[in-house]
């Protein structure tokens, strides 16, 4: 669904952020990409999202060339960035086009992320937690078929960051997007993905991938798991000492 | 009877614990009162007891009477009407112009490279001092007041609504770009609504300076009209016309801004800033 080749991404102030990023993702695959800050982490997901444009190689989705940012890629910020105008339901609406559909597609996904009663709150009345998942709803309702996730919940407390986490497996159960999760958060990978990918150094470069075929939902203090975060944790810290 | 005593009325309506901070004491427009009241107070009676010249300082209720015989004489509602009338008119345009150049400056860099530093270099002229060649140009009756007002209306609405436009968070932008919004649909959905609050600011500065343009096209030639009673007053050594014009001024312009924000708020009621009550 999600194919990169040879992409690199230098910026015009000279610096080069990525290179050499080779990387797939199949469609319904849950793709995580763990690195320390300033690795070009997020710099591969706003390449995919046609935030930005590659300097070198092929960004493709859905087998065609990204040019700039399209309505078949949803995308969750690290921050909720909701209009601060508009209620909850607005804002999930604030993709949409077709004024029609408009009120039950908005509703199914203000249900599939839980906030039913809250569709009519301002912004500034939600927790961090319900604005994050008010940003989700927003990315989701044109179901759109590959899901981006910025860092989505580093700026939550971790009891919440936790929920969402759980929350997100239900929602992606909807109607299953390709998605790709950036993070710095090795646990938050290790539960949500289906491969890990460890970025690192300066220019990023792909270090290492991790297939995990545990079932999901896992269970975090399960030994399996611990046996993933400390591979985890080995790759990114070759992946730091090769920097 | 006992000698219990019965919950009074206050005490059951009281609800249990410390009343919040803003719920003790005096309302607040109570509180605001208590300066302006006192100084009418001593003001009347400074007067009365001979310690203030009334001569040059008539006391509050010769004032009060002064507005009173205005009103009854009928003339009143006319210099009020046209000052007001000519207020209206030239915020009308002011604003107007304000808004859309500035929306277009603010939205378009390339529009804003070619005409904001002309604006901002007009804008560094007095605008009263266009107030001999707009007479000239066009003449001495309504239209060059009106002019006069919408100039003075137009930059602060100009300069806030193009900044605010300017400064909209560039997170939000993105996400429009993300949600594949055109130029036009970002203008509308996002950069607007963004800048509303600050525009509601701009528009409020620039009545107030309408109200004081108002005052100096009157002074220049006015058959009527609050900044005529203001002339008049002075010619014929009447001080107590010229502070109820003053008076009535504050009124007029407390009045109208009061309007202003009340609109304002219907539509910013979304902010989450420090409390409503920096307005009004």
């Amino acid at each position: 669904m999600i194919h990169l080749r040879d992409v690199a991404k230098r910026f015009p102030n000279g610096l080069l952020a990525v290179s050499d990023v080779d990387l797939t993702v199949e469609a319904s695959e849950i793709v995580a990409v763990i690195g320390p800050s300033g690795c070009g982490k997020s710099t591969v997901l706003r390449l995919i999202a046609g935030l930005e444009t590659a300097t070198a190689g092929t960004v493709e989705v859905a087998g065609h060339q990204v040019v700039g940012p399209d309505r078949s890629v949803g995308l969750v910020f690290q921050e909720p960035r909701l209009m601060p105008w508009l209620t909850v339901a607005q804002n999930v609406a604030f993709g949409l086009e077709d004024r029609d559909r408009k009120r039950a597609v908005v509703n199914e996904a203000i249900e599939r992320v839980g906030l039913g009663p809250f569709s009519h709150c301002l912004p500034k009345e939600l927790s961090g937690g319900m604005a994050q998942r008010t940003a989700i709803a927003r990315a989701l309702v044109t179901k759109p078929p590959v899901l981006l996730l910025d860092e989505p919940f580093s700026s939550l407390d971790a009891f919440t960051r936790v929920d969402l986490q759980d929350h997100l497996l239900d929602v992606w159960d909807w109607y299953r997007p390709t998605t790709f999760l950036v993070t710095h958060d090795i646990d938050e990978a290790l539960t949500l993905a289906d491969r890990v990918v460890v970025f690192g150094g300066t220019p990023g470069v792909v270090r290492a991938e991790l297939t995990l075929d545990l079932p999901r939902p896992r269970d975090r203090t399960a030994r399996d798991f611990h046996v993933l975060q400390d591979r985890a944790r080995a790759e990114l810290g070759s992946s730091r000492v090769g920097a | 009877m006992t000698d219990i005593a019965l919950p009074t009325r206050q005490d059951r309506e009281r609800p249990a614990g410390p009343l919040p901070q803003s719920r003790r004491g005096l309302p607040r427009w109570l509180v605001g009162a208590v300066f302006p009241v006192a100084a009418i107070v001593l003001w009347e009676s400074g007067a009365r007891a001979g310690v203030i010249s009334s001569r040059l300082i008539p006391p509050p209720s010769e004032i009060a009477s002064t507005i009173a015989d205005l009103a009854a004489a009928g003339e009143l509602l006319g210099h009020l009407l046209s000052t007001t009338g000519r207020v209206l008119a030239g915020f009308a345009l002011g604003a107007m112009v304000g808004t859309v150049l500035g929306a277009a400056t603010g939205v378009s860099s390339r529009f804003g490279a070619l005409f904001d530093p002309s604006l901002q270099a007009l804008r560094n002229i007095p605008s009263i001092a266009w107030t001999p060649l707009f007479i000239l140009w066009f003449g001495i009756f309504e239209t060059s007041k009106v002019l006069m007002i919408a100039l003075g209306v137009f930059f602060p609405v100009y300069l806030t609504f193009s900044g605010a436009i300017a400064s909209v968070d560039r997170k939000l932008v993105e996400v429009g770009r993300v949600h594949g919004l055109s130029r036009a649909g970002l203008i509308r959905r996002i950069l607007f609504p963004a800048s509303l609050p600050t525009y509601v600011i701009g528009l409020r500065n620039g009545l107030g300076l309408g109200w004081m343009f108002v005052v100096a096209a009157e002074f220049l030639g006015a058959s009527r009209g609050l900044g005529y009673l203001l002339v008049d007053g002075q010619q014929t050594g009447r001080p107590a016309v010229i502070i109820a014009a003053i008076v009535l001024f504050a009124v007029l312009g407390k009045f109208t801004d009061r309007l202003l924000t009340g609109v304002g708020t219907r539509f910013t009621r979304w902010q989450d800033g420090f409390a409503g009550r920096a307005g009004a």
